[in-house]
């Protein structure tokens, strides 16, 4: 499956914004990424190995957060995930 | 630095003139030019998602983002910074601001918009390679004016 990598961590990906990277599930597909671009890890895991709460991931457009089986949800070649950090803040 | 079009400038200095006493905020698209910064080709206004407490606070939906993203992606940019503004506040980034600020060599463009009138525009590069080692860098701002092109910073 294809997925999307945000501007700040394509200096991890060899400048590339899509990589594909194969996968059953959502969590395979991250074991696999971060297999292929090791140092994506720390800026996507905590070092507990949970996602980092600012980097959200949406599979096509659902946040895998609320997905009923979320990390574990099964994904086919044809959906895309694309992680996306957060943007807020205020004076 | 951050070059950016006049006409863009504009725009999002307007979008805080339209949102006070309101916080704006949007995303700037473009192409990142290594240690000669980012060019804006294009600004996407964003809805802010902190209605609970929008006069001081801003959130983009990632939802919203996701689709930004895709919409750059097609026109062949990057997402290269993002721009809010501070209703009656400096136009310096706040303790808030950094800790909520993720995307590594982007720009952060802050508008202080006084008494509903856009003032001086700032931008800040965040420069870093991890969350730990992150930090704010002033960035000039070079504003293109048809053939012209003059350097600015906090201008009003």
């Amino acid at each position: 499956m294809n997925i999307h990598i945000p501007t700040p961590l394509r200096a991890y990906t060899d400048g590339k914004e899509t990589v594909a990277i194969p996968g059953a599930t959502i969590s395979a597909v991250f074991t696999q990424l971060t297999t292929t671009y090791p140092e994506l890890r720390q800026h996507l895991f905590t070092p507990e190995g949970k996602l980092r709460s600012f980097v959200n991931v949406y599979l096509n457009d659902d946040d895998i957060r609320y997905l009923p089986a979320k990390e574990d949800s099964p994904v086919a070649d044809s959906d895309e995930l694309t992680i996306i950090p957060s943007i807020a803040g205020g004076c | 630095m951050l070059t950016i079009q006049y006409a863009d400038y504009e725009a999002l200095r307007a979008h805080g003139e339209e949102t006070y006493p309101n916080e704006c905020c949007g995303v700037l698209l473009g192409k990142s030019n290594g240690v000669e910064g980012n060019t804006v080709h294009q600004i996407v206004r964003a809805g802010n998602t902190r209605t609970d407490s929008a006069h001081n606070r801003y959130n983009i939906a990632p939802q919203e983002l996701v689709k930004i993203q895709r919409q750059a992606r097609n026109l062949g940019l990057d997402i290269v910074g993002f721009y809010h503004s501070h209703p009656d506040h400096p136009a310096q980034w706040s303790p808030t601001d950094f800790a909520e600020a993720h995307w590594l060599g982007c720009s952060y463009v802050i508008t202080a918009v006084e008494k509903g009138k856009a003032a001086i525009t700032n931008s800040f590069l965040l420069l870093g390679i991890t969350e730990d080692d992150k930090n704010f860098h002033d960035e000039a701002i070079e504003i293109e004016i048809a053939e012209a092109a003059s350097t600015q910073k906090g201008q009003e």
